[in-house]
């Protein structure tokens, strides 16, 4: 295949790396952004909702697609729901002191994988992908799916972004995290805010997880990746900053891509681990954070 | 109307009030002053719930308000504008005004009626609190807490770092409350202000009220303020 293409199919490849990063690490920066809770236990909260989508794809008789559209609504609701009781049961209980919440995350993270490795088990399971549509360009064919989780991706942030700039759930979270004692003092339930923002970071991740199972299959370890990844991802971006993370997920995404294919996937982390620490040290707060005071 | 009775409170291990007892009337303007350190911002945590008291009660029209929950005490009619304002900087002046209607069902009358008051602020209403002078952000400061329609009113130095024509409008504001009814305490620093607006001082020292006076015929050169207050 001449360069050309070569580029093309690895922009492409690029770009779903990217849109799912994107997906993953919003969850992460909407988390740290909003309750100053670094939390360790996502990359197991992706987990838990590619393996839930393999239980719904089991479990659920009929077409692929009717089971992948089940497990995109059922695994981020009841990822969801297992996040906001481990926020209401353990971190509300430590007052999201940094420090604690960083070791019971990294417990939480122990409790899932294992909790998975006994109910799902140790093998990497496929999920059938809900269509196989392939799009055929002039130098090669590529998968109509991987399009799909781009658009789908891209759909879902658009709708992140929406509900935290137009609605009346975003703007409580904009205030909770501007100051959350005046939040208190004008009437709103921090802790219910606090429990649909780590709700609806786990969410993110679960539906992150969804949508990749069918390319990457499900497994109890798989939140590894994700997890460093979107902590690079919300390091270059900015701690908590959503258009950072977004333009940072790009970045890695894109040249993961493209490393990958030319060169190697090991070389791909390397640079990106590379660029974190170079970030740290000229611009500690990221792209598009804000400077400590 | 609100009434604290032998108040212990403070930070952690820090005790910073040691059984106070405070109570202001429907349509009176309490003015608390007292040096740095005396609790004065403590006492004001204490009333909206931020810390909790560690002995004594708070209550508001007879109900017990001390236990509750820090976000349940403004919807029984408590607002307050903390010291350095705290507006939420990155949120627009719209949105900060939206945040105090949330108890109120966003009643677009209150809006409206706390716009009248401020009608500069309806000139920012997409600007971003943080850009706003800090006559503007007292505004908006004040605005917000009083969308909440509160019975009472708690306002920790509002005049701090003000020029002369906001530190007026502040005054008038607080009259107009008075006059409505409301239950104003008002933490001041600066006599002149307080002895423009108050109907009585109370004068902390170390964590309690050494002394409340009526306001009525003092003057700045009263012994009490050299006494309190350091002037």
């Amino acid at each position: 295949m001449d360069f050309g293409p070569f580029l093309l199919l690895a922009l492409m490849e690029g770009l779903v790396t990217a849109a799912v990063l994107a997906l993953t690490a919003s969850g992460l920066s909407l988390v740290f952004g909003i309750m100053r809770v670094v939390n360790v236990a996502h990359g197991a909260f992706f987990m838990l909702g590619a393996v839930l989508a393999w239980f719904v794809a089991e479990w659920l008789p009929g077409p692929p697609a009717l089971a992948f559209a089940a497990a995109l609504v059922f695994c981020p609701l009841v990822v969801g729901a297992i996040a906001a009781i481990a926020d209401m049961a353990v971190l509300k209980r430590l007052n999201y002191e940094p420090e604690a919440t960083i070791v019971a995350t990294i417990g939480l993270l122990y409790i899932l994988e294992q909790a998975a490795l006994s109910l799902f088990g140790p093998d990497a399971r496929p999920v059938e992908a809900p269509f196989s549509f392939r799009l055929q360009l002039p130098w090669f064919g590529y998968s109509g799916y991987k399009l799909a989780v781009v658009v789908a991706a891209a759909l879902v942030l658009l709708g992140v972004w929406l509900i935290l700039k137009h609605s009346r759930a975003g703007l409580l979270m904009r205030a909770t995290q501007e100051d959350r004692d005046t939040a208190r003092a004008f009437g709103i339930n921090v802790d219910r805010v606090y429990a649909g923002v780590f709700a609806m970071g786990a969410g993110l991740a679960a539906i992150a997880a969804v949508l990749i199972v069918p390319i990457s299959q499900a497994h109890y370890l798989m939140g590894g990746d994700p997890l460093l990844l979107s902590f690079i991802v919300v390091i270059i971006g900015g701690l908590g900053s959503l258009r950072g993370t977004l333009v940072a997920a790009l970045l890695i995404g894109l040249s993961d891509g493209v490393i990958s294919t030319f060169f190697a996937p090991t070389l791909a982390k390397i640079i990106a681990t590379l660029v974190v620490a170079l970030v740290l040290v000229f611009r500690p707060q990221g792209l598009f954070g804000k400077r400590a005071a | 109307m609100l009434r604290l009775d032998d108040i212990d409170a403070g930070y952690g291990a820090v005790a910073v009030l040691h059984g106070l007892t405070l109570s202001v009337a429907s349509g009176e303007v309490l003015c608390v002053m007292g040096r740095n350190g005396a609790g004065k911002s403590t006492m004001l945590k204490a009333i909206i719930g931020q810390i909790r008291a560690g002995a004594g009660t708070i209550t508001l029209d007879g109900m017990r308000i001390d236990g509750l929950p820090a976000h349940q005490v403004p919807r029984h009619g408590i607002g307050y504008v903390p010291q350095g304002r705290r507006l939420f900087g990155g949120l627009t002046v719209a949105e900060n005004i939206e945040i105090g209607l949330m108890t109120r069902r966003r009643d677009v009358r209150v809006r409206e009626k706390v716009l009248a008051l401020f009608p500069r602020l309806r000139e920012r209403m997409g600007q971003m609190a943080r850009t706003l002078s800090g006559g503007e952000q007292q505004m908006l400061a004040i605005a917000r807490a009083l969308c909440l329609e509160p019975k009472v009113l708690l306002l920790d130095e509002p005049t701090e770092g003000l020029q002369p024509s906001m530190i007026t409008l502040i005054r008038d504001t607080v009259l107009t409350l008075k006059a409505e009814g409301v239950a104003t305490i008002l933490v001041e620093q600066r006599v002149d202000a307080a002895l423009s607006v108050a109907d009585r001082l109370a004068f902390m020292v170390g964590g309690r009220v050494a002394e409340v006076l009526d306001a009525g015929g003092l003057t700045p050169d009263a012994p009490a303020f050299a006494r309190h207050v350091g002037v």
